[in-house]
């Protein structure tokens, strides 16, 4: 959606746009089929009927990164892994999310004084949207994470960032100048 | 068959390549020197009265105070064994290897037993121990090496043993905080 996006100021058609496209996206993040480690089994169980996350949309867990929305890191990240995360997320099309579950992928977890392998926080390698605590965090609070993402997903707007701009138009007159 | 017995019939036909034994233990061994592994190997799985036709595991023991690097084989027998009473006759055994920490190596099992392919990667992998002949070499800079088979291929040194240091980064991935930065403890 880029080339819509950054272009408008907010008026009464955007956000009406923004409404409908944020009740679209929001109501259908398809999350990627990705497990590395422990972490992945709660995410089976949160996608299995007893949790049930086609409920809230999101329950099409999608083979491929180029059909996934929601990139769910559950488990410990290796350095070993940390380059096929990193290629993985950048195969997904926008706009992407991307959640980090479980004490690991947050910061290190129970690897963070002596695991030599563990990358330090998935958010060392990829932007992070919604961090989910836990060893491994029980289903209902990966579903807490999905809300959260979808409150943030629902405060998304097409126009153009104020204060972006403003910088923008700062840094236009510092270079002008 | 006792351990014990194992024992004797390795020292009659080797001598003095058998280097020490030891039965007091939980975990009763004998000691084999490193470049006459392979044949007492071979010796043990071919030997009809033996046949260790099975490697159970690969360890690896780093002893930094004596300077020198353990590989524990552990084999076991299993041959097909009473008709009668259905039971099968069952021997354990192991065999330790020890080589000089700073020149570690250990001609490669891996072509008798096709258990020792992956352990013996293992054991290189974190580790160090090299062995020689292995079926799924790389030439490395101190030469031919095992594959590694956890860490990623261009990893540096060796995790598991006792006098490791942690890597600072990986490819531009910081490996410790920036606490640790400022006071390396590693």
């Amino acid at each position: 959606m880029s080339w819509i996006e950054n272009r408008f100021e907010e008026g009464l058609i955007i956000t009406s746009l923004d409404w409908a496209i944020n009740w679209g996206r929001r109501s259908s993040i398809w999350p990627m089929t990705f497990g590395l480690a422990c972490c992945a089994i709660e995410m089976m169980a949160f996608g299995a009927s007893r949790f049930d996350i086609d409920r809230f949309g999101a329950g099409a867990f999608r083979a491929s990164p180029r059909q996934a929305d929601l990139m769910i890191v559950a488990g410990t990240v290796t350095f070993k892994m940390a380059s096929r995360v990193k290629r993985l997320y950048n195969q997904m099309p926008e706009p992407k999310y991307v959640m980090a579950m479980g004490a690991c992928t947050v910061g290190g977890g129970p690897y963070f004084k002596q695991g030599y392998h563990v990358v330090k926080g998935v958010d060392l390698i990829v932007p992070v949207d919604i961090y989910v605590p836990g060893c491994p965090p029980r289903p209902e609070t990966l579903m807490e994470g999905l809300m959260r993402l979808q409150d943030k997903i629902k405060n998304q707007t097409l126009a153009r960032d104020r204060w972006l701009s403003a910088k923008d138009e700062a840094l236009e007159t510092a270079t002008t100048v | 068959m006792a351990p014990e017995e194992i024992a004797n019939i390795l020292k009659d036909k080797f001598g003095n390549k058998i280097t020490g034994s030891n039965f007091e233990t939980a975990h009763p061994h004998v000691l084999v020197e490193a470049k006459s592994w392979l044949e007492v190997a071979r010796f043990l799985k071919e030997d009809p009265g033996l046949t260790f036709n099975l490697l159970r595991s690969i360890s690896a023991v780093d002893m930094l105070e004596d300077d020198e690097l353990i590989a524990v084989y552990d084999l076991c027998a299993c041959r097909p064994g009473d008709r009668e009473t259905d039971m099968c006759a069952f021997d354990e055994f192991c065999v330790k290897v020890k080589v000089p920490r700073n020149n570690p190596h250990i001609p490669s099992v891996a072509n008798i037993w096709s258990a020792a392919d992956w352990h013996e990667r293992e054991a290189y992998d974190l580790m160090g121990i090299v062995f020689d002949e292995h079926p799924d070499s790389v030439m490395g800079v101190e030469g031919r090496h095992p594959r590694r088979i956890l860490c990623p291929d261009d990893w540096d040194g060796y995790p598991l043993r006792k006098d490791y240091r942690f890597p600072m980064e990986y490819h531009g991935i910081p490996a410790v905080t920036e606490y640790e930065q400022t006071r390396p403890v590693h």
